[in-house]
């Protein structure tokens, strides 16, 4: 056995050791996850983002969505009442990083997709108090006004081919076609985009 | 869940947790060997800092020893009962969706025979039933209140279920088809055709001949130019008298009741950029006998449930 001497008056030992220690529980809880089926595998129709929605997400993680809406719904009948089937791991294969959250002060947004009309959402990021009055959600009407190639989206190539490189499948033309795909949209257009696309693979499933 | 790639990571698992486990247990066991100095004599590491000040070498009190074990205890019947070591799953069977499954059988066996009861009722006696009411307006509040308002008055482009007026019939059994089956509401836009309504010029006459039918103030001679518009385009689905059609959702122009607003300008942006909108489908997502009791709660709503409209 090391002795209380050596463990803590050599600081290479102590580093070692310490490093050492705090390592269990990533070893054990993190790096197995990369070994599953359920964590590796998408569910049935669980598709990467297509450059729209992948910029929708962007826009998403700047305005800090996850402060507040969380993408993880559990296995409770309270949420699945609410929001439909409880999240499964494989649904957040393509997410990098997921948007799972923490903080439940608004609506879980896991299967937001096809709840809501288009012309729904627009209202409601301009102005949410327009369509729910008692809503305590910010506006951001300035998404309507920015085109997302402008922002965002200018670099959108260069985004799927680092995501292609940690195994998102995207295919050359979709990647040359890109920008193409958000020619025109502003950034409320391809965060509804985002938005409408949210859990669809078990929207309907009980 | 515990479907690794290979059997390696199972052996990983069960072998870091059980030596974690061990080596706990074996430096709790050297340091509970240390036996205190006799009583007025005291073990020091040895460091002196600042001329005098000495580090205690004193063992850990027993009875914080003892919670140290009881953890390690704690941990293997843990490990025996719940999944945790690799692949086994542990001798109680439990899982978190085998959880949720039975609070959702108890729930179902609990709730399922009142909303049969009320499935089975046809929907005037449902929407009569003060129970099913009550259901019915917390389904609303969870499920409906975020387009048509929590007091269900609506909102711009979002109807107000309130005023009986009914933009797809207000038949018990047509508001039952709108919430299953969901509606999908389409006013063309005619902003770009302009042989068709004329530009924002015809639209502007168009819009005022509109405000005529309800009895809004107008220009009279821009009407009767927009009328011969009207004639021609918008009593496709508006009607000869602009009494609209509820098969196609063409809302009725006569009445007070605006879904986008009745000022000149908003009407001839929406003849000009058209309107649509959607109201989503819910039978798959709730079910028949939620929709059933919705569809009661909403006809409850305007005060006449079941009577028609307009």
């Amino acid at each position: 056995m090391v002795s209380q001497d050596k463990v803590e008056k050599s600081v290479g030992w102590l580093i070692v050791l310490t490093l050492l220690v705090v390592s269990v529980g990533g070893l054990l809880e993190i790096v197995p996850l990369f070994f599953q089926k359920s964590t590796t595998t998408p569910v049935e129709g669980v598709k990467p983002y297509d450059a729209v929605r992948l910029v929708g997400r962007d826009i998403y993680i700047r305005e800090g969505c996850y402060n507040c809406h969380s993408q993880m719904i559990r296995p409770f009948r309270a949420e699945t009442e609410r929001y439909g089937h409880y999240s499964v791991a494989g649904e957040y294969v393509y997410d990098h990083p997921f948007q799972w959250g923490s903080k439940r002060t608004g609506p879980d947004l896991h299967r937001v997709g096809g709840r809501y009309s288009d012309e729904w959402h627009r209202a409601h990021l301009n102005q949410p108090r327009d369509v729910v009055p008692e809503s305590n959600m910010p506006a951001y009407p300035w998404l309507a006004q920015t085109k997302a190639l402008d922002t965002v989206g200018s670099d959108v190539d260069a985004k799927m081919k680092a995501l292609r490189k940690i195994g998102v499948p995207y295919s050359d033309e979709e990647i040359a076609g890109a920008k193409q795909a958000l020619e025109g949209k502003t950034e409320q257009d391809v965060l509804i985009a985002y938005l409408q696309g949210l859990g669809l693979a078990l929207k309907n499933t009980k | 869940m515990s479907d690794f790639v290979s059997e390696f990571w199972n052996f990983y698992v069960v072998g870091i947790v059980l030596a974690s486990v061990i080596a706990c247990g074996v430096v709790l066991w050297s340091q509970s060997k240390v036996k205190a100095a006799p009583a007025g004599k005291v073990e020091t590491t040895g460091h002196v800092w600042d001329e005098t000040l000495e580090e205690y070498n004193n063992p850990l009190p027993r009875w914080w020893m003892w919670l140290f074990y009881i953890t390690v205890v704690f941990a293997l019947v843990y490990l025996v009962l719940y999944p945790g070591l690799g692949r086994f799953q542990g001798i109680l069977g439990w899982s978190s969706v085998g959880q949720y499954k039975t609070e959702v059988q108890k729930a179902d066996a609990q709730y399922g025979p009142i909303y049969d009861k009320f499935a089975k009722m046809p929907l005037n006696e449902v929407a009569a039933n003060k129970e099913a009411m009550e259901m019915g307006k917390r389904l609303f509040l969870t499920y409906c209140m975020q387009c048509h308002g929590s007091d269900a008055r609506g909102s711009k482009g979002f109807p107000n279920l309130t005023d009986a007026d009914w933009q797809w019939g207000g038949e018990p059994e047509t508001i039952q088809t709108t919430i299953a089956e969901g509606r999908m509401g389409m006013m063309p836009a005619y902003g770009g055709q302009p042989d068709v309504i004329g530009g924002e010029a015809g639209a502007k006459e168009v819009a005022n001949y509109v405000r005529s039918l309800s009895g809004l103030s107008h220009d009279s001679a821009l009407a009767a130019k927009g009328k011969e518009k009207f004639d021609k385009v918008c009593v496709a689905c508006h009607g000869p008298e602009g009494k609209g059609m509820n098969a196609l959702g063409a809302p009725n122009l006569t009445d007070k009741v605006w879904l986008y607003g009745s000022s000149e300008a908003t009407i001839v942006e929406t003849i000009t950029k058209g309107r649509a909108n959607r109201m989503p489908a819910w039978k798959e997502f709730l079910g028949d006998a939620k929709v059933h009791i919705l569809a009661a709660y909403v006809m409850s709503l305007s005060g006449k449930a079941g009577e028609q409209q307009k």
